[in-house]
């Protein structure tokens, strides 16, 4: 059963007066709408919807992070409700949390935390303290889009090997041309071996 | 009953520097038998109790999810099967549901059948080897699991006669399935269901009341129901532990809302509980098999309207689950509109469900972490990605 994030909307404004959330529609057939959260807000706004009963929203299913260098294809892919949102000058990462309630069997609830920027201030906080299944996952966000999880118990690499330095699912991560080592080389990868070590035959 | 499940974080019976010459710290895998992979855990042992566990992993990693940036919809469809590689069919019928609901195409009904018969084969697969795996990791070597492979290879032969290829199938379609059921193929199937059925009555007695599997496995990796809800186990994990959860009931997807099948559920949650659980589970597939081949319609198996080339879903983002044999199956897709997807992410039940490994072996010996692992039933194609 899905739910009305609308509604929900309007509870935690009631609940939180301060935290800025906005309604973001999906254009979508799946009709899947998300609600916009100031990082500053989420955790609370996680443990609201966690612990009140008649929300209980006590299963967080997944979490994906989504780079955005260009804000217009954000607001392209998901559009503000009338009249609010302001738009994001630069790029930023996204964070995206599917919240389900297994005691309600209701869901999903989308969740988005944007970071200010992609670099030094890509940070959001962690809501590990709410929901542990989000422990590995925001340990790949932060390997593979380099989100720092402000206090995540554990913020290490997880998939890539620990002294790797880039975040490889940004959208200007450039592969390098080094690694594809083949017996009998195609033209293309021979060319970009040459490109590489100047000089071999 | 713990009030704030999320803070059970086991931040450590241990420091990770602790200066202590009498703990020994092991680094189990990648390479060894009971991973089923290329799996490592880093543990530290205070003579055989553990006292702290760090899964490694990686080994495997690909960036499935960049590589499925690069390309078409259609064209990630063949690399979901390489994600859990003893269940491609599940994958691709998780993958086909996120984009139908993106791009919101129908399905003909003969193909929600069709569906339906190939992932409910492929869980009795999963839960069959997952059998001989754990039977495996007790020390019972080889001969539990050449009775669960004997049986997988009549099912890959099954798939073989299907798409051409016994495990990587490559066979769903945004809007139906690749090509029809060929002649007598769901006979064939008929003929399996009712042969399953004594298969498992064997397999069974070698496990129920087992002195050896009993002692290994009972009381052993428990956890409370709260802490796994909020740790995100699915699957068969969850629901042994008492949590009536399941995807097919809850959200029922296609078309499971016709069939009459029941929710195995275990009491306690430990591994005796996940293993009986999968064979029940197992009994409930014969009946959704059975149920389906009796209904199958006549019809097409894709829906014409579909659109193979130059497929482009509109703007906007779906996340879709189904109840793979390994717990919930999810893909999120983000579409610009182009015919790439702008994200492709998979929810991966396999990597998830390892979240508490460590505080389900916490105080235990290390002979139990080979069970407990095993009872996880992960495969690396999906941790890793």
């Amino acid at each position: 059963m899905s739910v009305d994030p609308e509604a929900i909307l309007k509870r935690l404004q009631e609940a939180l007066p301060g935290a800025a959330i906005v309604l973001r529609t999906n254009p979508s057939p799946s009709g899947q709408h998300s609600l916009l959260v100031a990082g500053a807000n989420l955790i609370e706004i996680c443990r609201f919807l966690r612990d009140t009963p008649d929300l209980a929203f006590d299963f967080l299913s997944n979490v994906t992070g989504v780079d955005w260098p260009d804000p217009a294809k954000a607001d392209k892919a998901a559009v503000p409700a009338a009249g609010e949102g302001t738009p994001a000058s630069e790029g930023f990462l996204e964070v995206l949390y599917h919240l389900y309630s297994i005691s309600r069997r209701v869901g999903p609830l989308v969740l988005r935390a944007r970071t200010q920027d992609r670099g030094d201030n890509a940070k959001i906080p962690s809501v590990v303290s709410v929901f542990r299944s989000a422990e590995f996952q925001e340990r790949e966000i932060f390997d593979l889009y380099g989100v720092e999880f402000t206090g995540h118990p554990d913020l290490r690499r997880i998939l890539m090997w620990d002294e790797y330095v880039d975040h490889p699912m940004r959208k200007d991560y450039v592969a390098p041309d080094d690694y594809e080592y083949e017996p009998t080389p195609h033209a293309a990868v021979l060319d970009q071996a040459q490109r590489h070590y100047p000089g071999t035959p | 009953m713990i009030s704030d499940p999320a803070t059970s974080h086991p931040a450590a019976v241990l420091e990770p520097g602790a200066d202590d010459d009498q703990l020994l710290r092991v680094s189990l895998g990648p390479q060894h038998p009971s991973t089923h992979g290329v799996f490592r855990m880093n543990v530290v042992l205070d003579g055989e109790t553990v006292v702290s566990l760090k899964p490694v992993f990686g080994y495997l990693h690909r960036n499935h999810e960049k590589i499925a940036e690069g390309t078409s919809y259609l064209g990630s469809m063949p690399y979901t099967d390489r994600l859990d590689y003893i269940c491609p069919l599940s994958n691709n019928w998780a993958y086909a549901h996120a984009v139908e609901k993106l791009a919101g195409i129908e399905v003909p009904e003969r193909a929600e059948y069709m569906r339906v018969i190939v992932a409910e084969l492929t869980r009795l697969i999963n839960h069959t080897a997952f059998a001989g795996f754990i039977l495996g990791d007790m020390g019972a070597w080889g001969s539990a699991l050449m009775y669960a492979f004997r049986e997988r290879e009549l099912i890959l032969d099954l798939f073989e006669d299907l798409t051409g290829a016994r495990m990587m199938a490559n066979f769903m379609r945004f809007g139906g399935c690749r090509n029809d059921l060929p002649a007598g193929w769901a006979a064939k199937v008929g003929k399996l269901v009712d042969d399953y059925g004594p298969f498992l009555d064997e397999m069974e007695k070698f496990l129920v009341g087992n002195e050896i599997l009993l002692a290994r496995t009972r009381d052993v990796g428990a956890l409370p129901k709260e802490v796994l809800v909020n740790g995100g186990i699915t699957g068969p994990m969850l629901r042994a532990a008492g949590v009536n959860y399941d995807i097919r009931k809850v959200e029922p997807y296609g078309i499971y809302e016709r069939f009459n099948f029941r929710i195995p559920l275990g009491e306690t949650g430990d591994c005796y509980d996940r293993i009986m659980i999968r064979f029940l589970e197992m009994r409930e597939s014969l009946k959704i098999l059975r149920q389906a081949l009796d209904q199958l319609p006549d019809g097409p198996f894709i829906n014409p309207k579909a659109k193979l080339r130059n497929f482009k879903p509109p703007p906007g983002e779906a996340y879709a689950r189904i109840e793979g044999p390994k717990g919930e199956l999810g893909f999120h897709l983000i579409s610009d509109g182009s015919t790439n997807p702008y994200r492709y992410r998979v929810r991966p039940p396999s990597f998830i469900n390892l979240t508490l490994l460590e505080d389900m072996c916490l105080g235990l010996d290390l002979a139990d972490v080979v069970i407990i692992l095993g009872s996880v039933d992960i495969v690396l194609g999906e941790v890793d990605r």
